[in-house]
């Protein structure tokens, strides 16, 4: 762990170090952001600002996808044909479609079908709570399947109800071994978060471009929009790495 | 067979198991009465942990029928958790819960299944691991403990769900050779309280001082049912002989 935050720090020197470095040649211009300048700083603000929904629709759709995902993944480990076909057909059907296309067809599509308007914001949420939790579904199934089949037999000889075995003895023990896929695929539905900028949303993407427009300075916006997407997911990692050694810590 | 008039309450009549091509269960009849202690022997694959797996339903029999206490055995939902209350099930390899303590694992079944409160259950749960003699290790978790510890916490788990009939599915073949007399003391003392026990074990010396009927199995047939008594001295069998020759042979 130690070993592990002494890399991150590392990295994220050295990225700055040549950033100002390379900062001072002829070809950068970092006045556009510039803390120092007016201009500067309104344009930082703007930069940043797009955070707020960045976050707001990753935690929104990361929360959905986790319940869809759990629903989704419980049919697939019955014994009955019927649920675990539905498992099936979710996940090999929303796996399959890539998220920028679900993500258009949910924000143009979904309301001319169902006669209902829907903003940038939730069409974000709803592609990418669907896309992911056809992964998710995946991750638990797995996670699930690996708690031994003796841990269930006690759990049935002992006359739990379907709900306390899972609540109580097969979800506790899975969780462990889900969490490292599981905060893999956070990162990746934050990084796809990006995509929802297509469809206007003011995130962190769409911000960058639009000052990119104006400013007519790619590469300084970019590389601030780079950093902050690192700085992010550096956070959800730490995270992550934090509540597995929680986890393990109340094992033993 | 020293009943002495007491009332069956597992009636196995007819009943077979299949595993797709395989037949692992064949036409098995077996009654045990209310206090009496079974113990099953026969060689590996014969089918003694299946048959006892199918009478608190681990597995599902496909033919015949299996009643408990009146109740009969099948699909219905109702009758295999009211079964299952009453039968408790010690696994070979323990199944303890490995991320609650030892306490924890033993309230769980009273406090979820049997609705009772979590105050009477822990002391209920403190009861019982001083029956099997470990009160100190209330608060630990199962991989602090070694394996006899373990498969008494196993037997106080099952307790804690006060049956009326306990399965034991070779309860000492995963143990340690030094720590398979602590587990076995103390299923002598749930048999000489007069606990209804069914159980799968090669610890024939156990077998001797313990059960009331022996039940030897041979591809998943039951071929004997005696007293030890006549089991270990005069097996109508030829297989029993050869099975009992084998491992008594040293």
């Amino acid at each position: 762990m130690v070993g592990w935050m002494k890399l991150t720090k590392g990295l994220i020197a050295g990225l700055l170090l040549t950033l100002l470095l390379t900062g001072c040649g002829a070809n950068w211009g970092w006045y556009v952001v510039s803390p120092s300048t007016e201009s500067g700083r309104s344009n930082l603000k703007f930069l940043i600002d797009g955070l707020g929904y960045t976050i707001a629709l990753s935690i929104c759709a990361i929360v959905i996808s986790i319940v869809i995902g759990l629903l989704i993944a419980l049919p697939g480990l019955a014994k009955g044909r019927a649920p675990r076909t539905m498992n099936r057909v979710y996940v090999e059907c929303f796996r399959a479609i890539p998220i920028l296309v679900l993500l258009l067809w949910v924000y143009y599509g979904l309301p001319v079908v169902l006669d209902i308007g829907i903003t940038a914001f939730w069409a974000g949420v709803v592609a990418l709570a669907i896309s992911d939790s056809a992964f998710e579904a995946e991750i638990f199934r797995g996670g699930i399947q690996s708690i031994s089949k003796g841990q269930i037999e006690a759990a049935d000889s002992l006359g739990l109800s379907y709900y306390d075995k899972m609540r109580y003895v097969i979800l506790p023990q899975a969780i462990r071994r889900i969490l490292p896929p599981l905060g893999n695929q956070l990162v990746y539905m934050l990084k796809m978060s990006s995509l929802v900028s297509v469809i206007g949303l003011s995130e962190l993407t769409r911000r960058a471009n639009e000052l990119v427009v104006t400013e007519y300075r790619p590469l300084e916006i970019y590389t601030i929009l780079v950093l902050e997407y690192l700085i992010l997911i550096l956070i959800v990692s730490v995270g992550v790495r934090w509540l597995e050694k929680k986890m393990r810590a109340d094992e033993q | 067979m020293g009943n002495n008039g007491r009332e069956p309450i597992i009636k196995i009549a007819g009943m077979g198991k299949s595993f797709g091509d395989f037949e692992a269960l064949k036409n098995i009849h077996l009654t045990v009465h209310n206090g009496e202690r079974v113990v099953v022997c026969g060689p590996s694959g014969s089918g003694k942990s299946t048959m006892i797996r199918c009478i608190n339903r681990l597995e599902a029999h496909d033919a015949g029928t299996i009643t408990v206490d009146n109740i009969e055995l099948n699909q219905n939902t109702k009758n295999i958790n009211a079964i299952r209350r009453e039968v408790a099930m010690v696994f070979q390899q323990f199944n303890l819960f490995p991320h609650l303590t030892v306490v924890e694992n033993l309230t769980l079944g009273p406090v979820r299944a049997r609705k009772m409160n979590p105050a009477d259950a822990e002391v209920l749960a403190r009861k019982y691991l001083e029956r099997v003699h470990i009160p100190e290790q209330a608060e630990k978790y199962p991989a602090q403990l070694s394996g006899g510890q373990q498969q008494r916490v196993a037997i106080a788990r099952s307790l804690c769900m006060e049956p009326r009939i306990m399965l034991f599915d070779e309860p000492t073949s995963a143990l340690d050779p030094e720590m398979i007399s602590e587990v076995l003391d103390v299923m002598a003392e749930l048999a000489e309280d007069g606990m209804t026990m069914v159980c799968v074990t090669h610890e024939m010396s156990f077998a001797r001082k313990v059960a009331d009927t022996m039940v030897f199995m041979d591809a998943g047939e039951i071929v004997e049912t005696a007293s030890p008594e006549q089991f270990f001295s005069a097996p109508e069998s030829e297989r029993t002989q050869m099975f009992l020759n084998q491992i008594l042979q040293y």
